[in-house]
């Protein structure tokens, strides 16, 4: 905080100067032919698959950097794509996918990559290809699974629940015998998560026909998730921080919380988030709604995008085939990043049968991902304009948490300023 | 000759400062106020098929003004500022007193560690409070009290604003004291006057210019709230995203992506600060009457 007379002026130029985001595209292919690339990912050790490729092709360099993860990458690029200065390579998330076509961010790479997309099946193609046009090539997908300490369920003698009520029995149980152990943590700060919970409950955010938008934030199958979360947040058997935040970390590498309901992703992030807790996890299938039922949701899973920006979209393109088809890529990705790929070569690598590096006690863990994985549901569609959404998403849960107030009301909220926001830009809402 | 070179003079020293402001004050501004007057609007298609700018007149002034959520983060700002400006320039005024008082020791140690809060980055600042705040890493108890309460929160972000600013205010005031001319203290002293009566009768309306602007600077501080709410968002659910008004700005335009919406916010809010500033001058140069 700093007075200034120039109040005004700092005023205007701090909320509208856009500044550059360092490692940007614009790159001139140099005398040699040699044509440099820039990528833009946060997945840990993408670096040493990028090497690969750089050793491979001389004549196309990557450069990666990793500016920031997941919606604040989408923020990153929308802004760098005003000022003209993007990378020519994104990973994106599949549900900021649709919203950052509609802004003319990512560029149509259905020419590039007609090889490449006949390694997916429809339903993960799903996700990046809309309209018949070809927007990104799919690098995994990351069905809901229930990760709990081994050792704390040991300690208390709980069973990993197969269903949501058996889930908040055991959250009670827990809570009855060690009031400092939390059974999960209700997270706020990312949608990703509990779209993922939406999906798993037959929610449908966005559906469309033809060009109408169908906007259903607000449906019974919503509330029904909702509902169900707020009693266990009112009965106080979990947690409500932020995830990822340093109470958090501190939290999941103490022992304080006892599961982490995420992505098949996750074993590659706890090695950051709780290092001492090495081993000590193994992964179930979500609990179900009802007793059998083996529907799961997503959260994340990302495709590797070409940005209008590039003026080299035919190698960028040629760059994100290779590296989500190609199987020393794949592999390698496996290896240090823990994804489950979403082509279809690449789940029956061999790799496949060796557990993640933080999950030494877990051998079957990526049988377990490929037994889920055919039941994970995503939405119809993500709609144009999710970042509004999941910042509301954010504020209106974080409020929800904070004073106590109904989840289902934040839901209305949500799905309000998600149809006006559509409204205003001119789109088609039913 | 050479008095014409002499009245070039003038202009050619203000003339960097011209050329500054212009470039990153005025310019911007005036690109500001051309995109508050207009919207992006799709084109067709289900995905929009990209996007053009359209004229709408005065349309982003009556949503911003329409969003409740713009006026909750404008309470929000007066409420920190309640607690900040106050708190900011009387400590600043009982350090600089003390500060004052003959015979006091360490005076050069401690007026270097009360002013250098001030040169700590806002955001580095933020996060090392935030980090005391935070129960799990607390040293100051925070498993104790909950520093991100509903009511505690506004506590918490003008503790940090007051921290970083107290400092810079006191040296202020501190060289204003110093200026008093000495003859008198010493003929308040013949007449028997105790230290406390000295600061209290003398000093503090001597110095009432100094304060007053102090006072200026840190209404104008509060009005541009973003560092240190906007640093301890992440850490807690206590903090929205929309917490002050130029969070809501920043939200509107990087996040949201309706750059258009957030010109019209800040083009009003640059109205109202100039207002207040106005107001303010006006003040200040009656009491130094």
């Amino acid at each position: 905080m700093r007075s200034q007379w120039r109040l005004a002026g700092a005023l205007v130029a701090g909320a509208l100067l856009v500044t550059g985001c360092g490692g940007g595209g614009g790159d001139q292919a140099a005398s040699d032919g040699k044509v440099n690339l820039t990528f833009w990912d946060w997945d840990p050790n993408m670096d040493k698959v990028v090497a690969i490729w750089n050793q491979a092709h001389p004549d196309i360099h990557v450069t990666l950097s990793n500016p920031a993860g997941g919606d604040q990458l989408v923020s990153k690029m929308i802004t760098a794509h005003e000022a003209g200065n993007g990378p020519d390579i994104a990973k994106v998330e599949y549900q900021s996918l649709p919203a950052l076509v509609a802004k003319g961010v990512v560029t149509d790479i259905t020419q590039y990559t007609g090889d490449a997309v006949k390694d997916f099946d429809d339903n993960t193609l799903k996700a990046t290809k809309f309209e018949g046009k070809v927007y990104g090539v799919p690098q995994d997908v990351a069905p809901l699974m229930l990760f709990y300490r081994t050792d704390i369920f040991d300690q208390y003698g709980l069973k990993p629940p197969t269903t949501w009520d058996e889930f908040a029995q055991t959250a009670q149980q827990l809570h009855d015998k060690a009031p400092s152990v939390a059974m999960t943590n209700f997270d706020a700060a990312d949608p990703g998560w509990f779209t993922g919970l939406m999906q798993q409950g037959g929610a449908d955010w966005w559906s469309a026909s033809g060009t109408t938008w169908k906007v259903a934030i607000n449906s019974a199958a919503s509330k029904k998730v909702a509902d169900y979360w707020q009693g266990l947040v009112t009965a106080g058997t979990v947690a409500k921080n932020p995830s990822f935040s340093p109470q958090w970390n501190k939290q999941m590498n103490e022992g304080q919380i006892a599961t982490w309901i995420s992505g098949a992703w996750a074993p590659a992030q706890l090695g950051g988030i709780a290092p001492n807790t090495k081993g000590k996890w193994a992964v179930a299938p979500l609990p179900a709604w009802t007793a059998g039922d083996k529907t799961t949701g997503i959260w994340g899973g990302s495709a590797t995008t070409v940005t209008a920006d590039s003026k080299h979209a035919a190698q960028a393109a040629q760059f994100a085939s290779w590296l989500n088809t190609d199987d020393k890529a794949v592999t390698a990705q496996i290896q240090n990043i823990n994804v489950y790929p979403a082509a279809t070569s690449g789940r029956s690598l061999p790799i496949l049968s060796s557990p993640p590096a933080f999950f030494p006690n877990q051998a079957n863990y990526y049988d377990l991902v490929k037994q889920v994985a055919p039941s994970s549901h995503s939405f119809s569609m993500w709609g144009p304009n999710v970042t509004v959404t999941f910042s509301g998403y954010t504020d209106k849960f974080g409020a929800a948490l904070q004073n106590n107030t109904s989840f289902a009301a934040a839901l209305d909220d949500i799905q309000n300023a998600t149809v006006a926001d559509m409204k205003k830009l001119g789109f088609t809402v039913s | 000759m050479a008095a014409r070179n002499r009245a070039k003079l003038p202009y050619l020293l203000v003339a960097p400062a011209v050329a500054l402001l212009t470039l990153f004050v005025v310019a911007p501004g005036v690109y500001a106020l051309v995109l508050s007057f207009q919207a992006r609007k799709v084109v067709g298609g289900l995905l929009g098929g990209g996007s053009r700018l359209v004229f709408v007149g005065f349309d982003n002034y009556g949503t911003a003004l329409a969003d409740p959520e713009l006026w909750s983060s404008i309470v929000r700002m007066l409420l920190v500022a309640l607690l900040f400006i106050p708190a900011t320039v009387g400590f600043a005024l009982l350090f600089a007193l003390l500060l004052d008082v003959p015979r006091v020791r360490l005076a050069r140690s401690t007026r270097l560690a009360i002013f250098l809060p001030y040169a700590v980055p806002g955001v580095i600042a933020s996060l090392m409070w935030g980090f005391m705040y935070l129960p799990a890493t607390s040293p100051i108890g925070g498993d104790h009290i909950d520093f991100f309460g509903s009511v505690t929160v506004f506590f918490s972000v003008a503790n940090v604003a007051v921290w970083g600013s107290v400092g810079f205010n006191m040296i202020v005031i501190f060289t204003a004291l110093r200026a008093l001319p000495s003859e008198l203290y010493e003929a308040a002293r013949i007449d028997g006057c105790s230290e406390l009566r000295m600061a209290l009768r003398i000093k503090v309306p001597l110095v009432l210019p100094a304060i007053a602007m102090c006072t200026l600077f840190t209404a104008l501080a509060s009005l541009q709230l973003f560092n240190e709410p906007n640093t301890l968002r992440p850490l807690s659910n206590a903090v929205s995203s929309t917490w002050v008004p130029l969070m809501k700005i920043y939200q509107d335009a990087f996040v949201d992506s309706d750059v258009n919406k957030a010109a019209a916010t800040s083009v009003l809010f640059v109205i109202a600060a100039l207002a207040v500033s106005f107001v303010a001058s006006r003040t200040v140069s009656r009491v130094n009457r």
